[in-house]
């Protein structure tokens, strides 16, 4: 198959950007997104140009690295599925595919395709975590937890980091990010004593670092790879109030 | 000559660890903040060191390739982690967890260290559980387990096909508390390029950030290689495009031993090749056979569909060639029998290269539901991949390069023969012996780096507290950079017309026809002729757009071709150097009359340590003799 791709060229994260076209001929549609893109690599290398600089590692679908806008949507048109798990046998024989990295401010361009996550980083250090040192833990069985909290918290750790829930955002938002990790560490036994400071915690970082808040359109939960859903914002937003009563009782 | 001592301590094997734990010296909280830790990777075993270390107080600085330590691989491991809980009441101990681990490595692994890893496999469940890993639960809230390849108990601890990924964001979380706290330093997108070795102890390292392309100089009383293997040398493989072990690689030609760089296992159940232009191979995780039957059709060239092969027709060979063992026979194993059956024309598919797992009799039985949720995630990951609905029709699946059992030598408390610089998790050489047993991965590196290292680094440490913070601005370190400036500017300029990756692809190809699944003296001898070859027109004709001192993921890829070039030829040669069969070594030569792996205790119950001598110079030899005073070598049998 033929493909025509526009695809986002930016030298680095202070340069101007623009689209740049790309024919590409006798593609297989057995080819994943990321192969074509090396294929596309290894033709401009030959020709001396500069190959296209875009994150990825695992091609599995489990690390999260890859991510872009393909065609206005977050990892494409296939529904929970990574850039990497893409394949070239969703797009039509013919077609223009536009290819743009994440847009978000909290996300800057490093370079083309590639851009700065650290912020997600950022919003775990803050809080995302159970407070426990090596050595410390009880007998694992000591403390059961039921299996319907225990399937769900694992629902919500699916999270890979990739960051298409906020890049799909009208509002920059990472709440589902957010909400996922609070959620899974909220809906276990061990992760209660400090669920309130953690929500607490989490959320003001999000906010400190340049996130939007959630106006409830739900692109997020559809362009998520792995289809964390949007209840759990809902379970966080609960959390949040929670913390928020139980710390003015205490006053 | 290297000195070379395994330091294993004397007494009964069930106290060995104990007692040795009581006799190491400590730190005391307030000089551990003076002493500084590298530590290099951020998967389970370096997470679990760097933020255990965090943890302990001493100040460490941790290094990653990839943009956030979330990524590193293995978050892709799938079916689970072992432990001798015993929950199942099925007779697990932690001597039986031994004892399969020792034989499933074909008895070419230490007694002691495996005895260990089994001893702390527990505590990781644990600590696991409690860090808020969701293991799978049954209804009474207790957890569950599953059975791997290999053994007749249920000990594999499980987040559906997804545990790597669960535990490592367990290891993640506690090391970006560790962050947050100060006591730890990130730096992602960094890759570490030389050791820095001064006056004989490993001191520090250079590392090219990945964004700027500068040279970076970071120095440590002691810097622990968390770097995963080298399963990427065939370039199709399991592992992360990323995946290499060039920061191991410079340790090496720094002065630390490689062990047994030949044995690698080739993992049975991956996605087949599809077509040329492929950059990967999927995992498909050993769990499924626990309800997937592996089978090719009775009769050879058999183009039918599947679905429409009678169940006379098919040849069910694990079960009938391992009736003890069945589907559930170990990696190595597994994988033979595959390749026996396709290169005897019976495989199926396009290329003839693949068998059939079929999970027909499992969902007839136990309902696509109760499937669905055990492999759900795995089985729409095949789906995306070759567009085939598993619960339809079989998957089709072949064997890939997946671990390396191979890597640093270290001594009992896992550090190298560089004073100072310790190997953990994948990238040490120690637990495995020639052959893997599932699930055995992810305990190890945890084990490692959370309740063995945090120990053993101390008895080193404690002799360093008068040490001042080491300087960077010294000879040794001067020469380091020098060294890798001229290593990146030597491939920059070569200025050829071929891409690093096409070179990867038929280095990758020559190991995997010559010293992959099978191997013997005159391919081995033949695939070392072709290597040399293509590392002459490498030096020839690799092309890198722009230079070294820019982000620039083609030199990125250049560098580790490089080092899998070096790797590759010594694999060969201890592929060559090793005449018996053992795991995942096989040698045409030695089998028995059934096929089966043919050991030759008397002349090779040893580590092959190699020594490096210099760039044109040929490996030497080290031999550590495996002692097992506690366990009797037997020829493996899973009939």
């Amino acid at each position: 198959m033929n493909i025509t791709l526009k695809i986002w060229r930016q030298k680095n994260a202070n340069a101007k950007g623009r689209f740049v076209k790309y024919n590409l001929e006798n593609v297989s549609p057995e080819m994943s997104f990321l192969e074509m893109l090396d294929f596309l690599n290894e033709q401009l290398i030959k020709k001396g140009d500069d190959p296209i600089a875009f994150d990825h590692d695992c091609r599995e679908g489990i690390c999260g690295a890859c991510g872009m806008y393909i065609n206005g949507r977050p990892h494409g048109p296939e529904k929970k599925t990574t850039t990497c798990e893409l394949h070239l046998r969703s797009f039509e024989d013919g077609s223009t595919i536009v290819v743009e990295p994440w847009r978000s401010k909290a996300f800057p361009v490093i370079k083309d395709l590639m851009v700065d996550r650290t912020a997600l980083d950022e919003i775990i250090r803050s809080g995302g975590y159970i407070s426990v040192n090596a050595g410390s833990a009880p007998e694992a069985n000591s403390i059961p937890v039921d299996k319907h909290s225990s399937d769900k918290a694992f629902d919500a750790a699916e999270c890979i980091g990739c960051g298409a829930c906020a890049a799909a955002c009208k509002n920059s938002s990472a709440m589902l990010f957010v909400a996922a990790k609070v959620s899974q560490l909220a809906l276990l036994p061990h992760g209660k004593p400090e669920a309130a400071r953690r929500v607490q915690k989490m959320v003001k970082k999000m906010d400190d670092l340049g996130f939007g808040g959630c106006s409830n359109t739900y692109s997020c939960q559809i362009d998520c790879p792995k289809g964390i859903d949007v209840e759990f914002i809902a379970l966080m937003n609960r959390e949040f109030f929670k913390a928020k009563v139980c710390k003015s009782k205490a006053k | 000559m290297i000195k070379f001592d395994s330091k294993i301590p004397s007494g009964p094997l069930t106290e060995k660890w104990e007692t040795y734990k009581t006799g190491l010296k400590l730190v005391s909280p307030a000089n551990r903040k003076k002493l500084d830790v590298i530590v290099v990777g951020t998967g389970l075993a370096g997470a679990s060191a760097a933020s255990s270390l965090g943890e302990l107080g001493y100040n460490v600085k941790v290094f990653c390739f990839q943009d956030t330590p979330r990524r590193a691989h293995s978050v892709a491991a799938q079916g689970g982690t072992n432990a001798a809980k015993n929950y199942k009441n099925d007779g697990d101990s932690v001597y039986r967890l031994f004892l399969d681990t020792i034989k499933g490595g074909d008895y070419r692994s230490r007694e002691a260290n495996v005895y260990r890893a089994a001893e702390v496999s527990n505590k990781v469940i644990d600590h696991y559980t409690a860090l808020g890993v969701p293991f799978a639960h049954d209804y009474g809230g207790m957890l569950d387990t599953r059975s791997f390849g290999g053994v007749q108990v249920s000990r594999t601890f499980y987040a559906k096909g997804q545990t790597g990924q669960q535990c490592l964001l367990g290891s993640y979380s506690s090391l970006s508390r560790q962050v947050e706290k100060g006591t730890v330093t990130m730096y992602s997108r960094r890759e570490m390029i030389d050791l820095v070795v001064i006056d004989g102890q490993a001191r520090g390292i250079i590392a090219r950030n990945l964004i700027t392309g500068e040279l970076e100089r970071h120095s440590a009383h002691t810097v622990v290689l968390a770097t995963g293997g080298y399963g990427t040398v065939f370039y199709l493989s399991t592992l992360a495009l990323g995946s290499n072990p060039m920061a191991a690689w410079s340790a090496h030609k720094k002065g630390a031993l490689f062990a047994n760089p030949s044995f690698i296992q080739i993992h049975p159940t991956s996605v087949p090749v599809l077509n040329e232009y492929q950059s990967k191979l999927t995992l498909m995780s050993e769990s499924l056979r626990n309800d997937g039957r592996v089978w090719v059709p009775k009769a050879k060239d058999d183009n039918r569909h599947p679905n429409e092969i009678p169940e006379e027709e098919r040849d069910y060979y694990l079960e009938r060639q391992y009736p003890a063992y069945g589907n559930l026979v170990p990696r190595d194993v597994g994988s033979r029998a595959a390749k026996e059956r396709c290169d005897a024309g019976y495989g199926v598919g396009d290329t003839g290269l693949a068998v059939y797992l079929d999970f027909k009799d499992a969902i007839n039985k136990q309902g696509k539901a109760a499937i669905k949720d055990k492999y759900g995630n795995l089985f729409e990951m095949y789906e995306k991949i070759t567009g085939i609905i598993p619960y339809d029709e079989p998957m089709k699946i072949y064997p890939a390069g997946h671990y390396t059992m191979g890597g640093l030598w270290v001594d009992y408390n896992l550090m190298t023969t560089i004073p100072g610089l310790y190997a953990i998790g994948e990238s040490n050489f120690s637990d495995h012996g020639a052959n893997r047993l599932g699930a055995n991965s992810l305990m190890q590196c945890s084990g490692d780096g959370y309740f063995i290292l945090p120990y053993t680094i101390a008895d080193y440490l404690a002799d360093e507290i008068a040490t001042p913070r080491i300087p960077t601005d010294t000879a040794e370190f001067d020469k380091a950079e020098k060294d890798v400036k001229e290593r990146i500017d030597r491939l920059v300029n070569i200025k050829g017309s071929e891409t690093a990756t096409s070179f990867h692809r038929r280095l990758g190809k020559i190991l995997w026809d010559y010293c992959g699944m099978i191997r013997n003296e005159e391919g081995l001898l033949k695939g070392s002729q072709l290597l040399k070859e293509l590392e002459e027109e490498f030096y020839k004709e690799l092309a890198i757009p722009g230079t070294g001192y820019e982000l620039n993921q083609e030199l990125e890829k250049a560098l580790r071709v490089e080092t899998f070039f070096e790797i590759g030829h010594l694999m060969i040669q201890d592929a060559l150097n090793r005449k018996e069969s053992c795991g995942a070594h096989f040698r045409e030569e030695s089998q028995t009359e059934t096929g089966e792996t043919l050991r030759i205790d008397e002349e090779y119950a040893y580590v092959a340590a190699w020594e490096y001598k210099g760039p044109d110079k040929k490996h030497i030899m080290h031999k550590e003799d495996l002692n097992f005073e506690f366990v009797e070598l037997k020829q493996r049998s899973y009939k």
